[in-house]
């Protein structure tokens, strides 16, 4: 009913063929560039890796092997456990939402200050200068941190000239570079709608809690924290899900020994040419991520329909 | 609760860069009194409660509380309550959590705060209601929560900045009397901020008329009416109609206007402008449509209009009848109902008296704008 309602609105704001066409084209870009593609993935992760001429043959059935495989590598008789690309899995989860959470921490005041200075002329300018780094693409700038961070960079020599340091850290291999990199990389997903909810936030209400002896903390947990977290939530849900699914910057800036578990779906694919084994992968990825988003989700009873907003 | 607590404001400027938003305030607010700040949009009475709250510092001048001085104490360690303009409760909070929310802050356990918010959800006539969102609740009872809230913290000082002005009229009317039983309740000081003169003149002992930053008069509601210091207050404060002209003679509290266009006409001197008006002053004269009569003056005909009869309309419990005297000079009229078809015809002309002693003459000057 109330379906039907919202249905019969649109077309008639939209008129029956612009709502057609607007319709058509939501649809196609659902259909044809997201389910279909992620169900052939989903397909192809249950298949062996077959040579072509066995395709479509008797040998090619459905199984579980590709999963299998991630939780107990070769080993068929399942006494061990695949434990290098577990430890990797597990890594790059623990990372993202490590990132994640730094992103919160650093963007929350920064949204705070730009929210409610609302119209002021140098916010404005403020929030241009954060946007124009994002002109320059991602591997660039991936590059660009990479010469900072790295031996003879600009942090090691400055550290080294005001000698903190006597020889050169390696930010790479300890991996401070890719945690920079990844938490640069999605920031400004995390900044925006954050900074939106918080301007939308009645400055009286902050005023009256005030006017009632509420000390800044209890402002922040009581009004501010509660009325953004759609925006945190929106943003930690993109800045997760990109961060785990990076690869860009693991590539770049991730030390030799430490690999992402999006490295491990690229090598399925590309260098070991078995779609099927990294599509698994990735399933197992995307499986993952999404269930600890709805989960975090759910702990802090934020509804899916309030992020849209 | 806590009787009344006296506020003053000794010689407050406000200004914000070259703007000078409130000038040179003097205002003594006895304890216990419904106090209101009236005046057209942007004069000022928001600033002066923001001063009074402690939202922002006077650039010069003191406000006291209580005899102390409020200098360098913040909003939250003053003994006043804000209520906003467009009331500012929680809406993530339910209602009794709003209420209670002062209580939240002095570290109050659930249970005793849902119990004061229960007992003033019951005072303002909602008990039952206190696990509703404030989204849930009519423009009424918003309101009326968001004085629990501000009481709940047991000010002594209550400033309310046009709280009624998003209501509707009937409800206006009802939350007048209501507030005003309230504040004798409760017994504190209430400081209220309208540019409703209705709202004003019904509910406080002392009205302060603001214009443009000025402070112009401050006197009890009857008294602004009646007696007006300044041509705003005059014009500003109920209908009147002006007479603009000169003086003419003085004869103790009377005086002569001839004016523009209707002749000379007598009228008292305002109160407050006694020795400030001499002979061949610029003078204002005003006279109230109320106090306008049918027909000619007895004694003298320096109180007689003649007009011609415009336009009449029927309000239910008066006719005002428009008029216009010589020169174009327009007049408004009004004649209590008491069960006339009608009080005259269109074109007729008509003559007006009025006691000398009811209208009302000062030096001229700024008129607020209709
Ligand atoms: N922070 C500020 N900076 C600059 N000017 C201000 C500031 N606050 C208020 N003003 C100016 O001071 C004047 C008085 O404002 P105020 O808010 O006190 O008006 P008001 O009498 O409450 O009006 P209203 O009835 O519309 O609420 C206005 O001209 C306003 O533009
Ligand atoms: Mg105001």
């Amino acid at each position: 009913m109330k379906k039907k309602m919202i249905f019969s609105n649109f077309f008639k704001t939209n008129g029956v063929i612009m709502g057609s066409i607007l319709m058509g084209l939501v649809g196609f870009w659902l259909i044809f560039l997201i389910v279909l593609p992620q169900l052939s993935m989903l397909d192809y992760s249950f298949r062996f890796n077959l040579p072509p001429a066995d395709v479509g043959g008797p040998k090619d059935v459905y199984t579980l092997s590709n999963y299998q495989f991630l939780i107990y590598g070769s080993d068929d008789t399942h006494q061990t456990y695949n434990s290098v690309d577990l430890k990797v899995f597990v890594r790059t989860i623990i990372a993202a939402m490590m990132v994640t959470i730094f992103n919160i921490l650093l963007c929350y005041p920064l949204a705070y200050f730009l929210g409610q200075s609302k119209g002021s002329a140098f916010v404005r300018l403020l929030v241009v200068l954060l946007i124009i780094p994002y002109w320059i693409n991602e591997i660039l700038r991936a590059f660009a941190l990479r010469i900072i961070f790295g031996d003879s960079g600009l942090l090691n020599e400055t550290l080294m000239f005001l000698h903190l340091t006597s020889e050169p850290i390696d930010f790479i291999r300890h991996d401070v570079a890719l945690y920079a990199g990844l938490g640069y990389a999605y920031i400004l997903l995390m900044l925006f709608p954050m900074y939106n909810v918080i301007e939308s936030l009645d400055r009286n209400q902050i005023e009256a809690a005030r006017d009632m002896g509420a000390s800044w903390v209890k402002i922040h947990r009581r009004i501010v924290i509660p009325h953004a977290k759609p925006g945190i939530a929106s943003g930690a849900t993109m800045v997760f899900m990109l961060s785990a699914g990076a690869l860009a910057a693991p590539q770049i800036l991730g030390g030799p020994s430490s690999l992402w578990f999006t490295q491990l779906v690229y090598q399925w694919f590309n260098d070991s040419l078995n779609w099927q084994q990294g599509a698994a992968y990735a399933i197992v990825l995307l499986v993952s991520t999404i269930t600890i988003v709805l989960t975090v989700m759910r702990i802090f009873k934020v509804n899916m329909g309030d992020i849209g907003k | 609760m806590s009787s009344g607590v006296a506020v003053n404001l000794e010689d407050i400027w406000i200004r914000f860069g070259d703007f000078v938003a409130v000038r040179d305030a003097n205002v003594n607010i006895n304890g216990g009194d419904f106090f209101s700040f009236l005046g057209p949009s942007g004069c000022g009475k928001t600033t002066i409660l923001r001063a009074v709250s402690g939202f922002l510092d006077p650039s010069e001048g003191r406000v006291l509380i209580g005899g102390k001085d409020m200098a360098g104490i913040g909003p939250n360690k003053r003994p006043t309550a804000l209520i906003f303009q467009n009331l500012a409760l929680f809406p993530l909070m339910k209602v009794w959590e709003n209420i209670s929310f002062s209580m939240e802050v002095a570290g109050i356990g659930a249970k005793e705060r849902r119990k004061r918010a229960d007992e003033l959800l019951d005072m303002i006539a909602l008990e039952g209601q206190g696990d509703k969102l404030p989204s849930e609740l009519s423009g009424g009872q918003k309101q009326r929560v968001a004085i629990a809230r501000a009481l709940c913290a047991n000010p002594d000082v209550l400033l309310l900045d046009e709280p009624l002005s998003a209501l509707d009229l009937k409800l206006r009317q009802h939350m007048r009397t209501e507030l005003r039983e309230i504040q004798k309740r409760v017994g504190i000081t209430f400081i209220y901020i309208t540019h409703d003169q209705g709202e004003a003149l019904t509910m406080s002992d002392n009205v302060a008329v603001m214009k443009a930053g000025v402070i112009d008069q401050i006197d009890s509601g009857h008294n602004i009416y009646d007696h007006p210091a300044t041509p705003f207050v005059a014009s500003f404060v109920g209908e009147n109609n002006v007479f603009r002209g000169k003086i003419k003679s003085i004869n103790g509290n009377e005086a002569i206007v001839s004016t523009n266009r209707s002749g000379d006409l007598l009228s008292r001197i305002a109160p407050a402008q006694l020795g400030n008006l001499n002979v061949g002053d610029d003078a204002m004269m005003f006279i109230r449509p109320e106090v306008l009569k049918l027909g000619p003056a007895e004694e003298s005909s320096k109180s007689t209009i003649s007009a011609d009869v415009m336009n009449e309309e029927f309000e239910g419990n008066t006719f005002s009848v428009f008029l216009e005297g010589d020169g174009g000079k327009s007049i408004k009229m009004s004649v209590p109902n008491a069960g006339q078809d009608h009080i005259s015809s269109r074109g007729e002309n008509l003559s007006l008296h009025y006691d000398p002693s009811n209208a009302v003459v000062m030096p001229a000057g700024e008129l607020a704008s209709e």
